[in-house]
Parts: C-alpha cells; sequence; structure tokens
C-alpha cells in the first residue's frame, strides 16, 4: 500500500517547522495543506478533535497529532535513514527533556516578548534571554545537541530562529551578542536542505507578528 | 556492575507514584528517598539543576527528570519484562497523546478544583468534569487505555488517583456517579500490586491539601 502523508500546518508555526523538517530528513513525500486558523477546515476538527491545533500529521488517513509527538513517530516509521533520536536509553531521556524544556519554558517566554509591553515584556525578555543561556550551554562546543550529528532536540528548537528577527524588533535586544554560539548553531542547522526548504523567511515572519501583536498591544 | 536506582520523590506526587509503578512493574529494586520539594537539597539540585523539581529517578548516578520521560527510559532500559509502552508506533503516538493530555490539559484543572475560590473554582470544576468525560470516552469499553494490556496511559492517569476523593470532596462531584466506566478502570488497575504499593492513602492526600489551601488562601 502506499504511503499517503498529509501535513495540516501553518506556515510561521515553529511547531509545524519541526515536522517538516522531520520529514524531510527522512525523505517522506507528503502533501504539505495551509491552514487558515481563524476558518479551520472540517479535516482539521476531525483528524485533531480534542485541542483543534496545527500541526496535524495524517498517515495513511489516521491522524498524529502534537509536534513532539510526530517527530518520534516519524522516526518509528521510516527507520531506515537519519536516525532523529539516539538508540541509547539515557541519550534519548535527555533528548526528550531538552525538547520538554523547550516547550515548557521557551514558548511561554518567547510570547511575553512579543505579544505584551512595559514591564511585563521587560521581564519576558529577561526569561527569554536566560532560556537561550540555559539552552547555549546545554549545547556547549558540540556540533548539536545530541553531538555530532543533527536530531531532535536541534529539531525542537531550530524553528524558533525564525521569530528572533520579531523577538530583536519588539523587545529590543540582540540575539547574536546574547547567545552567539546558539547563532552559530542556527547558521549549521540553516546548511541543511531538510531545515532551510522548512523554515519560512524570518522577514516574513516579523511582518507577521507585527500584525498580530497589534491584536495584543494596541498601538 | 550492579544496577543502583535510587529515586527522589515526594509522598503526595501524582508524578512520583507513575515512576513507582513503572518500576514495581518491571521488578526494579530502587531506593526511595524522601524529598520536600520545597526545601532544595544539595541532592536534588545537582540531580536536577533546570527545574529543582521531584520525581528524579537516578540511575548508575546518571539523573532522568520528568515522570513521563522515566516511564519511557525504564521502558526501555528494562525492556525483557511487562512492556509499558506499545511496540506498533502508531499505538505508541496515541499513547503519548493521551498521556499529554493528562499533563497539559487535566492536571491544572484537578487542583485548582482545590486550591481556588468563588469562578475561579467554577471554571475549574466544569474544566475538570469536561476532562474527566474525555477521558472515559478515550476508554469507552476497553478494559485498558492501550486495549487489553494495562500501560503508559493506564499509568499516567492512575497517578492521580490518590487525589481523586480530594477532587470529589472539593469539586462537589462523584466520580462513581458521573464517570462509571473509568470507575470500572480504576478497580481493575486497582488489582495490581505495582499500583495498590505506590499509591497513597486519598484521605492523608485531604489532610494535606487542608494544609495546601491555607497557603493558597482558599481556607
Amino acid at each position: 500500500m502506499a504511503n499517503e502523508v498529509i501535513l495540516l500546518d501553518f506556515w510561521p508555526s515553529m511547531f509545524g517547522m519541526r515536522t517538516r523538517i522531520a520529514l524531510r530528513e527522512k525523505g517522506v513525500e507528503f502533501e504539505y495543506r495551509e491552514e487558515d486558523l481563524r476558518n479551520k477546515s472540517p479535516l482539521l476538527l476531525q483528524m485533531n478533535p480534542i485541542h483543534k491545533k496545527i500541526p496535524v500529521l495524517i498517515h495513511n488517513g489516521k491522524p498524529v497529532n502534537e509536534s513532539v509527538i510526530q517527530v518520534q513517530y516519524i522516526d518509528e516509521v521510516w527507520s531506515h535513514k537519519n536516525p532523529i533520536l539516539p538508540s541509547d536509553p539515557y541519550q534519548r531521556a535527555q533528548a526528550r527533556f531538552w525538547a520538554d524544556f523547550i516547550d515548557k519554558k521557551l514558548y511561554e517566554a518567547q510570547r511575553k516578548v512579543w505579544a505584551t509591553k512595559g514591564e511585563e515584556q521587560e521581564a519576558g525578555k529577561k526569561d527569554f534571554i536566560e532560556i537561550l543561556k540555559t539552552l547555549e550551554s546545554e549545547l556547549g562546543d558540540k556540533p548539536y545537541f545530541g553531538g555530532d550529528d543533527f536530531g531532535y532536540v536541534d529539531i525542537a528548537l531550530i524553528g524558533f530562529y525564525t521569530w528572533f528577527p520579531a523577538y530583536e524588533k519588539f523587545a529590543n535586544f540582540s540575539t547574536e551578542s546574547e547567545v552567539p554560539k546558539l547563532i552559530a548553531w542556527v547558521r549549521k542547522c540553516l546548511q541543511r536542505e531538510s531545515v532551510a526548504k522548512s523554515l519560512p523567511d524570518p522577514e516574513k515572519v516579523t511582518e507577521f507578528v507585527s500584525e498580530l501583536r497589534k491584536k495584543f498591544v494596541p498601538e | 556492575m550492579a544496577d543502583e536506582v535510587i529515586l527522589l520523590d515526594y509522598w503526595p506526587s501524582m508524578f512520583g507514584m507513575r515512576t513507582k509503578m513503572a518500576l514495581a512493574e518491571k521488578g526494579v529494586k530502587y531506593e526511595y528517598k524522601e524529598t520536600d520539594p520545597w526545601v532544595k537539597t544539595p541532592l536534588l539540585i545537582e540531580m536536577n539543576p533546570i527545574h529543582k523539581k521531584i520525581p528524579v529517578l537516578i540511575h548508575n548516578g546518571k539523573p532522568i527528570c520528568e515522570s513521563l520521560i522515566q516511564l519511557e527510559y525504564i521502558d526501555e532500559v528494562w525492556s525483557d519484562a511487562f512492556p509499558i509502552l506499545p511496540s506498533d508506533p502508531y499505538q505508541k503516538s496515541q499513547a503519548r497523546f493521551w498521556a499529554e493530555f493528562i499533563d497539559k490539559k487535566f492536571y491544572e484543572p484537578s487542583w485548582k478544583v482545590w486550591a481556588t475560590m468563588g469562578e475561579e473554582l467554577v471554571a475549574a470544576k466544569k474544566e475538570l468534569l469536561d476532562h474527566f468525560k474525555t477521558l472515559e470516552t478515550e476508554l469507552g469499553e476497553k478494559p485498558y487505555y492501550g486495549g487489553e494490556v494495562f500501560g503508559y496511559v493506564d499509568i499516567a492517569l492512575m497517578g492521580y488517583y490518590s487525589w481523586f476523593k480530594a477532587m470529589e470532596k472539593f469539586g462537589e462531584f462523584s466520580i462513581e456517579t458521573e464517570f462509571p466506566k473509568l470507575t470500572t478502570w480504576t478497580k481493575r488497575c486497582l488489582e495490581r500490586e505495582s499500583v495498590v504499593m505506590a499509591l497513597a492513602d486519598s484521605d492523608r492526600i485531604i489532610e494535606y491539601v487542608y494544609v495546601m489551601r491555607k497557603k493558597f488562601g482558599a481556607e
């Protein structure tokens, strides 16, 4: 039976970017479908009735929801090339920990950076930079988070990079000054075809965030 | 080399209870160290510097943090007995989805129902009942969440069982009346020694909740 893979996604979503990268790492042919989040498709609502969110991966008609769960699923189904998670259980636990850290801490903090102003934004910016520094420290001198090979944590984090110019613009700081090693890692990741093809132009993301910010922070 | 397994945990923690169940299912001998998460001991800070929370599983000196990550680790290391996760990638993704749902959605109203007052309490009650309903619907007629065999999602949810009585008391509802299928499922799970040994006494949890309510100002 031929593999039918559909991805319901929204172009600036750093979560959707993860699934796009994972599929491309494995050389999986898939159909990308852009969702209008203000007007969600019946298919989205049918395939993710609990959360009604993107990305949704539909493999031979069956949905897999949540980006980290999708990345693991892709790794397990298309296990023949480019392993995403390490094989050692302890290394796997560490990879899962850092992806969980990114979802629990980085996402909330970055939201405050573009969606608030004044004291709340300052506090958010401080938190955000501290979290980036923690990640930079975890990376250390390794080429990738998992060591020599591009993998799970790199995939979990890299999409946020497309939002960096937006954060810098609205909260007035430079990620390159704060976390130069992390930016070097970003550049290395961008050399991978799977990443370059899966990430939108950061300028377009900044335009998008500017519009979105107006809803949260009336000028 | 003999395996040295230590669990830093706190007796009322629903998260620690999951890890205890998994270790018992696998027949793993471990040393339990009661750790008050509000007292940041040097060992806790050393083993979980990022979150400084329990439970922490320490295997031959190396820490694994976050209960769901611990379940996967335990399943992968002690893979010769009682599989916790299904082997099929799609079933695995579904199991991970529901455990994630429990922690992302169910968790918050599960404590707000005893820690808040007024409008916040009303909202928490409604949300909690909605999520219980969703969980009962997902269980359906199956003996366990994964089907015929006790596993990951059962452990993830039974971790909360000791707190059900407190939720019922302060949320003013009866799980047996509202959710008969879930009730049957809890009774089935309570036939397992691994589950019974891991759980705290429900009345002791209610006493603990009274102390916590004073801290939150809900008394």
